[in-house]
């Protein structure tokens, strides 16, 4: 099989000690990002970015990769010991892991949490494989009318899945779009929405956004509660994990089930949090112990955690094969590629062959790095929860500052930081969707140069959107997405609908 | 991190929700508006070389002014309007309490760089804030600058501000 044989030469270029070095640094990163309130996967990425700047494509993309990894494993440990969600997608593995945790069962949990992580990311991973050069070879055909159309499909997808009013999607949305816009446009060489600042001709980078909006944003709202936060220790030892791996197996079309809806929710940028929910609800259903769920069953923990990472990993897919990322954290990654000069899309698997394969066969070694090191540290990790917050606060404000200005080396971009992170504060308050937002400002340019191409080609017609049957159906998908919200209150007119079984968040990531 | 609306329990006197919501509407409905005058300055139209500069920010403006308008509505006139209270005043006192000193933060870097800031900032935050003696703020304001100092500067040469005073010069950095 050809994928099987660039896979092996991915391997070939990715295994040098200094890459599997990197992977390590870039786990416990990653992991100690994942633990700390405050910083999530899209924020930690976006402020660790800077650092990798002098390094190779390959390597760097090993690095940020495995931090994203680490994130999404250490959301796991502040919700199983503490009952604090790192992250949005670990709220559903509190339900069953923190009382584990409260009957003494920590390290099952912890060992539960982690295996399910993996296995969900393994089998992302080797949809990845097989699928992201199907995908690629599809999108060689496409042209700028298609392009636009899976653009489109991407951000009305968002209002169609998103909870919660539409307009606030709408306007997360568009102000993401139009601050890409801001700077010099790149096909008439004008200035726009610059207003005469000379500064603002670079344009607003999404990483000062992101730092802003999530790094900052979050700080203040974990602030409203005051300096309060305490925490308590954890080990894992070998023993413990023998005997839950040995459990484990019996879940098996749990964690199938589990894997399937994360792919399915990471392909489509449903993302993480509602595939964990997601998973969580149907597992509570369809097992023979549904009715003990929250009680502190394995598989309310092998549920969530599963579908979780199975997303996470497989938002790297449209974000590899079409230049489309299913989340913020991929949102991230995708500016890193585009900032070392690599045009994420189809032609990437032509051009850039060593590197897409040697991304691959990171992620297959980045997850047993991960396994490894997340089960042996986690008493590290969770000493770490010990530091009071009125240290970890200010580090991270500090953090968030460098971050922002290592991306131009401007002043300026701390200041934008700070603005945003007052934004990030009162959307997140005001039940306004952020993603939609990065997503809209990483992606604004190049939508907006599909959209122009395609109105070139056709002089202006908009039908051209419908022209043929792929990019008919496309746009026609993205048009019932769109118009989801009101469709679904005639739908729910005519046929009264049923109670909801289980909470669905917003996607947040 | 979960979020608890109501932990004061007493209480809780402030702005109600949906009116910060309705002043967000306001500053959307009118950014939309600057956009849309902005683009039509720009070219919104169809120029001789195609689609102008402002084609496509002009119906983002659209769009920021429509649900502009929409969320004034739903905050304003809609049926299930947030009316509990957005913030507090311990609430506020509190995010302010981070907030304005991060201001200051932010302008002391242009002076003092970023490093030297950095740790004043980590010290006094944990003395006023976390109650901490000076003693300990201290260290672990030098210790975490150390670390920043040696992870960016030496292992991953990624050169940070040092303010227009300079006072790390002596180091060579």
């Amino acid at each position: 099989m050809e994928e099987i044989s660039a896979l092996l030469q991915g391997f070939s270029v990715i295994l040098t000690p200094m890459n599997i070095g990197l992977m390590f640094v870039g786990i416990i990163l990653g992991v100690l990002i994942g633990v700390l309130p405050g910083l999530g996967g899209a924020n930690g990425v976006a402020i660790l970015l800077p650092l990798t700047f002098t390094m190779s494509p390959t390597s760097a993309i090993i690095m940020l990769s495995c931090i994203y990894w680490g994130a999404l494993f250490g959301g796991a440990i502040t919700s199983i010991l503490f009952n604090i969600p790192g992250e949005p997608w670990s709220v559903a593995t509190t339900f069953d892991g923190y009382p584990m945790a409260q009957q003494g069962n920590a390290g099952a949990a912890l060992t539960t949490a982690f295996t399910s992580s993996f296995v969900g990311a393994l089998l992302a991973v080797i949809m990845i494989t097989f699928l992201a050069p199907l995908v690629a070879k599809f999108a060689l055909k496409f042209g700028s009318p298609e392009f636009f159309a899976v653009y489109l499909l991407t951000f009305c997808s968002f209002v169609g899945m998103g909870k919660g009013s539409p307009f606030k999607i709408l306007a997360s949305m568009a102000l993401g779009f139009a601050l890409a816009s801001v700077g010099m446009d790149t096909v008439t060489g004008q200035l726009r929405l610059t207003f005469g600042q000379p500064e603002l001709m670079r344009g607003f980078d999404f990483l000062i956004a992101v730092i802003g909006l999530f790094g900052i944003g979050e700080i203040l709202l974990s602030m409203e509660e005051g300096l309060k936060f305490s925490g308590k220790t954890a080990k894992i030892d070998p023993k413990v994990v023998l005997q839950t791996w040995k459990q484990l197996p019996q879940y098996w079309v749990t964690s199938l089930r589990s894997s399937l809806i994360g792919i399915w929710m990471g392909i489509t940028p449903g993302g993480a949090t509602p595939a964990s929910f997601m998973a969580y609800g149907l597992a509570k259903k369809m097992s023979k112990r549904g009715s003990k769920f929250g009680t502190g069953q394995m598989e309310g923990v092998v549920a969530p955690e599963t579908a979780a990472h199975a997303a996470g990993t497989s938002a790297l897919l449209p974000m590899l094969a079409l230049g489309i990322p299913g989340s913020p954290t991929a949102a991230v990654l995708l500016g890193g590629l585009l900032i070392w000069g690599l045009q994420p899309g189809p032609l990437l698997f032509v051009e850039q062959k060593d590197f897409v394969w040697g991304l691959i066969a990171s992620m297959y070694l980045g997850n047993i790095v991960g396994l490894i090191v997340v089960l042996s540290t986690v008493p590290l990790f969770a000493s770490i929860l010990r530091i009071p917050f009125s240290i970890i606060a200010p580090v991270i404000i500090v953090i968030c500052a460098i971050g922002a200005y290592t991306v131009h080396n401007a002043m300026l971009d701390i200041w934008f930081m700070l603005g945003f992170g007052v934004v990030g504060y009162l959307f997140k308050k005001l039940d306004f969707p952020l993603a939609p937002l990065v997503l809209a400002l990483v992606l604004g340019d190049k939508a907006e140069d599909s959209f122009r191409q395609a109105m070139l080609v056709s002089q202006g017609d908009v039908t051209i959107m419908f022209s043929n049957a792929l990019v008919g159906g496309i746009t026609t998908l993205a048009l019932v997405l769109l118009f989801w919200p009101l469709i679904s209150k005639v739908l729910a007119f005519i046929k009264p609908k049923k109670p909801d079984e289980f909470a669905v968040e917003r996607p947040v990531d | 991190m979960e979020h608890d609306e109501n932990s004061e329990g007493a209480a809780r006197t402030g702005v109600a929700t949906n009116v910060v919501e309705a002043v967000v509407a306001v500053v959307l409905l009118v950014i939309g508006l600057v956009v849309i005058v902005e683009s039509q300055r720009l070219g919104s139209g169809w120029t001789s070389d195609g689609p102008g500069a402002g084609y496509f920010p002009f119906y983002i403006g659209a769009i920021i002014a429509i649900s502009g308008a929409g969320i004034l509505y739903q905050a304003l006139l809609g049926k299930d309007k947030k009316t509990e209270v957005f913030v507090d005043s311990v609430q506020l006192k509190r995010v302010l309490s981070v907030l304005l000193p991060a201001t200051v933060y932010v302008l002391a870097i242009s002076l003092l760089g970023l490093y030297v800031a950095s740790a004043i900032y980590i010290a006094l935050f944990m003395v006023f804030l976390g109650k901490y003696s000076w003693v300990k703020s201290v260290i672990a304001a030098l210790i975490v600058n150390t670390v920043f100092f040696f992870m960016f500067e030496v292992w991953f040469k990624v050169p940070l501000f040092k303010g227009a005073l300079d006072p790390l010069r002596f180091l060579g950095y």
